[in-house]
């Protein structure tokens, strides 16, 4: 079942055809990468799906419903989390706060009832935090929860951001390069997360340059140049794929 | 929770302690002036949740305190008995206007104080909603040039409105009685109660902003001041949480402007003017930007210094000061949580932390 479908999906800025005219599936329960060299357009893909840009063209079904011309926070409510290249995490707030904040659509206080502490905050902010404690179990973060956030070791900082978005509860998620500037260990580590991320029924879309990740853990692979995609299938294939090869072993900035 | 309520409970000996100091050392008279601290630090907590926890610059709250306090001063000065028709006579039936005496023996009929405040609290935050929107979508400078614009504006329209009186402002302006027995109001014999009253107010606007720093949405806001578009992709509605902390900003200096134009009696086109917007943001910034208590401490200390007069003719040069320094050398504030550590840090670098 297509849990995903993107559809004709066009955008260009000024002169440059960042993404032309790109349609793909993603199953439900899939590990789908995308991959391709600097400047292909995936980056750019995963701003269009998620509401931070809007298409000129194209069509993006998601569990049903068309999303496209949403905003960013009506998507993620639909159950579309994601995380970015450069990692944003927020400043001055604890790691178990950063993915509190992730809990956002999983609770109701709004301005007035916050304001006056109303007794239904208590039981939604427990349950919140217990959920997020989890959650850092998960990620094997539980002795960095009250430490700042942005303080922690560059590879760490990804993790936390993956766990902020696994907070939303999604259907899918979407990961920019969640193992850039990562060492092997770590990048292991990430690709093992994702794997078990899986396991909790969720869609993972990946953007990623460290080619054995994304052979290890992908289900399929699209494979985008100069906003086209050139190939679609499964990694076996992808890595045989001679147009694909040409790509990779005719660019230098890979 | 508990430790947020062992705070309000030391702030409020702390306000009753500075109480009894002046009624024993005999510097009762300072009381008004510790009013009038009281109901800025209203306006100044209120900005201080927007510009320090949300991160939404803005140099026009004056504006809003000036709506507040115009609005509430004209109604209730405004001498309705003059136009007559259906629609006043139903008014006064309501009991929206109330006669009572002017000060020459003769009798007014004026919208009482209650309708009056309420009409001028909704007046500024409708004013908020509708210039919010277009206006919050703007970032940094941006933002606090259309805000500064905000606040020229008020101060020229009711510098050049005859009805508010030009330049000289509304006085006049009856006492606001809020319960039965307690009134706000500057007479003299009403000073010590009017004193508690104000800090009561500024108290409860405490409470309702340390509760909201603390909840679900106070951690949005603070998502929106470290990384905006990764707080859009967890779901929050950035646009929509900035505009109701807009309002909920405007509303606490509508308030505060209506309550301490009851307490002086009056207002003037001084109280919309640029620099008391330039003064608010400072004491924001050296509070500490995100540090509630930090704000209310030193709103407390500068506007009873300035009130008064200790900086003479430099007040408002002062303030501005203040805020060039901070700007210049402790952006995040001066009261700001991390001082003492990095204090510590100073004093003995060789136990500091590595920066990552």
């Amino acid at each position: 079942m297509k849990l995903l479908s993107v559809r004709s999906i066009s955008k260009r800025f000024g002169g440059l055809q960042a993404v032309d005219n790109v349609s793909f599936d993603v199953p439900q329960g899939a590990i789908k990468a995308l991959i391709g060299p600097n400047g292909a357009g995936k980056t750019t893909l995963f701003n269009l799906l998620s509401g931070f840009l809007r298409p000129d063209r194209g069509s993006v079904v998601f569990d049903g419903a068309e999303v496209l011309g949403l905003m960013p926070h009506q998507i993620a409510a639909r159950g579309m989390a994601r995380t970015f290249q450069q990692i944003r995490l927020f400043p001055k707030m604890t790691v178990l706060d950063n993915i509190l904040v992730g809990r956002h659509l999983h609770s109701r206080g709004g301005f007035v009832s916050c304001m006056l502490h109303l007794p239904f905050l208590r039981k939604e902010e427990s349950s919140a935090r217990e959920t997020c404690r989890e959650i850092l179990e998960f990620l094997g973060l539980s002795g960095q929860a009250d430490a700042e956030a942005v303080r922690l070791p560059y590879g760490q900082q990804r993790i936390v951001e993956l766990g902020r978005a696994l907070a939303l509860d999604p259907q899918i998620l979407l990961l920019d390069e969640p193992a850039a500037g990562l060492n092997i260990r770590e990048t292991a580590k990430v690709g093992k997360l994702i794997s078990r991320i899986r396991e909790r029924k969720i869609t993972v879309l990946l953007v990623e340059h460290d080619m054995s990740l994304v052979m290890d853990i992908s289900d399929e692979i699209v494979v985008l140049s100069y906003g086209q995609k050139i190939a679609e299938d499964k990694p076996a294939s992808i890595q045989e794929d001679p147009e694909v090869i040409q790509i990779y072993l005719g660019e230098s900035d890979a | 929770m508990r430790k947020q309520g062992l705070q309000i409970a030391g702030f409020a000996v702390v306000v009753a302690a500075i109480q009894l100091v002046t009624s024993v050392t005999g510097n009762v008279y300072h009381l008004t002036q510790l009013t009038m601290s009281a109901y800025y630090s209203l306006v100044v907590l209120g900005l201080c949740i927007l510009t320090g926890y949300a991160g939404q610059i803005s140099i026009g709250h004056a504006g809003f305190f000036a709506i507040g306090g115009y609005l509430s001063a004209l109604l209730t000065t405004h001498d309705f008995s003059v136009h007559g028709g259906p629609v006043v006579s139903g008014l006064a039936a309501m009991g929206i206007l109330t006669r009572r005496p002017d000060l020459y023996g003769g009798e007014l009929l004026t919208v009482h104080p209650w309708p009056a405040c309420i009409f001028a609290v909704l007046t500024a935050v409708a004013v908020a909603y509708a210039i919010g929107g277009p206006v919050l979508r703007l970032k940094g400078h941006y933002l606090a040039m259309a805000t500064l614009g905000f606040g020229i504006i008020v101060y020229r329209i009711v510098l050049g409105t005859e009805l508010v009186g030009a330049a000289d402002g509304i006085y006049n302006v009856p006492a606001f009685p809020l319960l039965p027995g307690i009134a706000v109001s500057g007479k003299f014999s009403l000073r010590v109660m009017n004193y508690y009253v104000a800090w009561v107010f500024v108290i409860l606007g405490m409470v309702f902003l340390l509760n909201l720093v603390h909840s679900r949405v106070g951690r949005a806001l603070a998502s929106i001041h470290g990384a905006e578009d990764a707080a859009e992709a967890v779901g929050i509605p950035t646009a929509r949480y900035k505009l109701k902390i807009f309002v909920v900003s405007a509303a606490f200096a509508a308030v505060a402007g209506v309550l301490l134009t009851h307490y002086n009696g009056g207002i003037g086109p001084s109280e919309s003017s640029v620099m008391k917007s330039v003064r608010y943001l400072a004491i924001v910034a050296i509070g500490g930007m995100a540090n509630l208590w930090g704000t209310l401490l030193m709103s407390l200390l500068l506007n009873f210094l300035s009130l008064r007069g200790y900086f003479g003719t430099f007040d408002d040069a002062v303030f501005g000061g203040i805020l060039i320094l901070i700007m210049l050398f402790a952006p995040d504030g001066l009261l700001r949580r991390q001082l003492f550590e990095e204090l510590k840090g100073a004093v003995f670098p060789a136990g500091g932390e590595k920066e990552t």
